[in-house]
């Protein structure tokens, strides 16, 4: 019989001192590296300013700043003027409000597809002769609550199905696009419902110091939703949950009330944003928020948002949305059709993720 | 089985592969020969894994040799081990389950003509290499899914078999199994090596290695200490002795005695369907309890139990003398119970935010009024934990994948630590720490035991169950087979009482 046996036990050559049995060696402490060296690398105001959201933000500035001065240079006047920069950010502050909502959904780690449809569902809800005749009676302020209420809603069925029934946020959120807008229909019987109440217009058509409230709102919306995702225990309950669920389940998260809560806040900004483009287009109708969630979706992702969840950036949703906006502008000041405008967003999108991406294996990486 | 004259199909001389702050194998030697069944033992982190993915082509060996068949070998992909006849059955089979039998042997290397799937020859040669195996029963066309274990495992042996393997790894491949199964494997396999087939063998059961073996090479710490032992006569005390034995440069520190007082944490019959069952203990406040026992044991599922992650079927937990609701991780937080999971990196961590924010997760509303974050609060609060426990790098704006295993563990007990939680669940705390920060969490653990934490220490690792408990359990196959003070045990008996099986 083979024995080679027993090679190698007490004998090995010296790489760790084998210690007589029950004698415990020592080797705690300064194994670290001096912790001042790491301290002063980090401290270093250039490195931390890339690596940090200014850095993030900056491709977005310099990509906003390009497409300005593309504008200016193919439209001139016409793109700088004070009017035409109102009208871009008139047209920014509806999807503007919805984006600002899927970035919250997006950091925790879903996706919401039914938010146009939910836009449209509101905003006929809202322009119906009934509650038209009651926001007569009453105050145009009902209407507002009811465009709140049916987005609210509609979120608190997303947010169910998902965080309870366990279904996907992709399942939940088309059936929720089909049914929304189909339900949008059969109120409206298809008609274009005219917003009557002149009040309410002339509340949402308004400017304030030149500037009008519908982008008003849209910036009041992006200051709390900044607030929200970034100082509150809310929003780094949100990005937990998004970064790692199973590890905010462990450490006492109620992850599927949050999530539900997630639904419910971009439901409630699809009522607001439904709100607003009842007041730009003075009518309710099944068709309006066509789209949306593919633009909603494209601005936060090029903001910088982890499509997987765990990071969210606002300030990067904002400038998503302003990208976007701006360069149909440019396109519709030059005469350039929405198929021209469609290839250009699909390029962008891609050249963004692909930036991100460098971004990220290099943040990784030391 | 001969002895010398015998050529060798596989040689591996001094293998090392190191991992960033580990040596994964720090010199490893075996070989085997065509139709020998070469059992590796080792306790958990012996490295017997890395050994069998360096033998797949997982990793690449940073020193040493592979001879295949005579000849000098690199495997530079997984595909390369296969192709050249060395064919791995994980634990965690491999097995796509939506498709079928014939599908997955046939995987990655379909039978086609002119690109177009052959399904009937395919359906042909996987019934021949099923009834060759002994289990014409399954069907080739069955969904692998609808399986049993044992069933996919003889589709991933039949998928070997299909790349003409002639060695088989095969990693603990009756952990799955019952009884009636075991033996057919056996069968299997005595039926594989007559054809000149190899199997190296990796199993903690010794009557297995016994009836199944021809050789064994034990592995301990990454290297080989002993190889070639015939497997049915070397004595049982010997293979054990080999297996432990302490040459890993830690301190335990030392115990102090436990205050006599009411137990912090009751455990009352926990059990759960298939995983556990009538597991009952208690842990007084100061106190350390061990669970030992081997991987898939049910430690894990147990602790995990008791926080509330997973929901107990019977039985009931505990904190100083009030019921937790079963089934609920805010219940059990709420009580003052605080959890470090066992894969840290995907239960317990946020690793691409900081370590302030991960030190205050599970306390954010001691930071908040209103909802709104005192971010310089929080701020603080992490730095002192940072302190305390002596994370490094200190910078708690770090982001927290850029930390060692070590620290990683350490920002976990600060969270918890922060939170002021009285009962501190603690699973595998050591796994990917190295040796020098060892010591410190071990030190870190008995600091909290003396101001009055109570502790369970979960651990695959007998030695540090042993050096850091007061009071340890041995746990195996789901039940609890022994408790004893720490100091009343070694590791030899725990390993005796988990190898037989049976309560002592």
């Amino acid at each position: 019989m083979s024995v080679e046996s027993t090679r190698k036990s007490p004998d090995s050559e010296g790489a760790s001192s084998v210690g007589a049995p029950d004698v415990h060696v020592k080797t705690a402490g300064e194994s670290a590296p001096p912790a001042a060296t790491v301290a002063s690398a980090s401290r270093n105001p250039l490195n931390s300013l890339m690596a940090g959201s200014a850095g993030r933000n900056l491709g977005l500035v310099i990509a906003l700043v390009l497409l300005c001065i593309v504008g200016v240079a193919t439209a001139g006047d016409r793109f700088a003027s004070v009017d035409n920069i109102m009208t871009i950010l008139r047209l920014a502050a509806v999807i503007g409000v919805v984006s600002i909502g899927m970035t919250f959904v997006i950091s925790g780690g879903g996706i919401d597809l039914s938010v146009g449809a939910i836009v449209a569902l509101a905003s006929v809800w809202a322009t119906t002769l009934a509650t038209q005749t009651m926001a007569a009676d009453f105050h145009w302020i009902l209407m507002v609550f009811t465009a709140l209420a049916v987005g609210a809603g509609c979120g608190l069925v997303n947010g169910t199905l998902i965080a309870y029934g366990r279904i996907a946020p992709f399942i939940a959120t088309l059936a929720m696009l089909a049914a929304a807008r189909g339900l949008a229909e059969i109120i409206a019987q298809r008609r274009t419902q005219i917003v009557t109440n002149r009040d309410f217009i002339d509340f949402f058509q308004a400017s304030v110091l030149g500037v009008p409230v519908l982008v008003i709102i849209f910036a009041i919306v992006a200051i709390i939703g900044w607030v929200l995702l970034n100082r509150t225990t809310f929003g780094r309950r949100t990005l937990a949950v998004g970064g790692n669920a199973e590890a905010a389940r462990l450490a006492g998260i109620k992850v599927q009330r949050q999530t539900m809560y997630l639904y419910i806040l971009l439901g409630l900004a699809c009522g607001l944003a439904a709100v607003m483009l009842m007041a730009r287009t003075t009518t309710g109708t099944s068709t309006h928020g066509g789209l949306y969630e593919l633009d909603a979706i494209a601005a936060v992702v090029i903001g910088g948002t982890l499509l997987s969840g765990g990071r969210g950036t606002i300030v990067g949703t904002v400038f998503g949305v302003l990208i976007f906006t701006t360069l149909t502008n440019v396109f519709t000041l030059n005469n350039l059709g929405i198929s021209t405008q469609a290839v250009a967003k699909g390029i962008i999108i891609i050249a963004a993720v692909l930036l991100q991406q460098r971004v990220a294996v290099r943040r990784g990486s030391p | 089985m001969a002895g010398n004259d015998a050529s060798t199909l596989l040689g591996m001389a001094d293998i090392v592969k190191r991992f960033p702050g580990v040596v994964a194998l720090g010199g490893v030697d075996l070989d085997v020969r065509p139709g020998e069944v070469h059992c590796l033992l080792g306790q958990n982190g012996a490295g017997k894994s890395t050994l069998i993915k360096v033998l797949a082509g997982v990793h690449r060996p940073d020193e040493g040799v592979i001879t295949w068949e005579g000849e000098e070998v690199h495997f530079a992909h997984p595909q390369a081990a296969m192709d050249m006849g060395i064919a791995t059955i994980y634990q965690e089979l491999d097995l796509v389950e939506g498709l079928t039998v014939a599908e997955n042997i046939y995987l990655g290397h379909e039978m086609s003509r002119f690109g177009f799937s052959q399904r009937r020859a395919a359906t042909k040669s996987a019934a021949a290499l099923l009834k060759r195996l002994g289990h014409p029963e399954i069907s080739p066309s069955a969904e692998v899914g609808t399986l049993s274990a044992a069933g996919q495992q003889i589709v991933s042996m039949a998928r070997a078999l299909s790349h003409h393997a002639k060695l088989i790894i095969m990693d603990e491949p009756s952990a799955v199994l019952d009884a009636g199964e075991v033996e057919r494997l056996f069968h299997v396999i005595r039926d594989l090596t007559d054809e000149g087939v190899a199997i190296i063998y990796i199993s903690h059961r010794l009557e297995e290695i016994r009836t199944v073996g021809d050789r064994v090479t034990v592995l301990k710490d990454g290297k080989t200490v002993a190889t070639g032992l015939p497997a049915k006569e070397t004595p049982t005390t010997e293979v054990i002795r080999l297996m432990t034995g302490r040459s890993i440069e830690y301190v335990f520190p030392s115990r102090g005695t436990v205050p006599d007082a009411e137990p912090l944490l009751r455990v009352d019959g926990l059990s759960r369907r298939g995983e556990f069952h009538d597991v009952s203990f208690t842990v007084r406040p100061g106190e350390v309890l061990g669970l030992a026992g081997l991987v898939g044991a049910g430690r894990s599922e147990i602790i995990e139990t008791v926080y509330g992650a997973r929901k107990n079927d019977a039985g009931t937990v505990e904190v100083a003398g009030k019921k937790l609701r079963p089934g609920s991780v805010q219940a059990a937080v709420a009580a003052g119970v605080g959890l470090a999971p066992e894969e840290r990196k995907s239960q317990a961590l946020l690793l691409g935010d900081s370590v302030a924010t991960n030190i205050s997760m599970a306390s954010l509303t001691r930071f908040s009024r209103s909802g709104i974050i005192d971010r310089q609060a929080e701020r603080t609060a992490a730095i002192d934990q940072v302190e305390s426990l002596d994370v490094r790098p200190t910078g708690v704006d770090r982001e927290m994948r850029t930390l060692s295993g070590g620290n990683q563990q350490k920002v976990v007990l600060a969270r918890w630590l922060l939170r002021g939680c009285r009962v501190l669940l603690l699973d595998e705390p050591t796994r990917g720490v190295d040796v020098g920060a060892r010591s410190e969490i071990y030190a870190l653990v008995r600091k909290l035991a003396d101001d009055g934490v109570a502790v369970v220490v979960v651990s695959s690792e007998i030695e540090e169950v042993l050096g850091l408990s007061d009071r340890v359990l041995v746990i195996g196959e789901g039940s609890v087979l022994h408790e004893a003070p720490a100091d009343q045990l070694d590791e030899h008996q725990v390993l005796d009482i988990i190898m037989r099986g049976d309560a002592a």
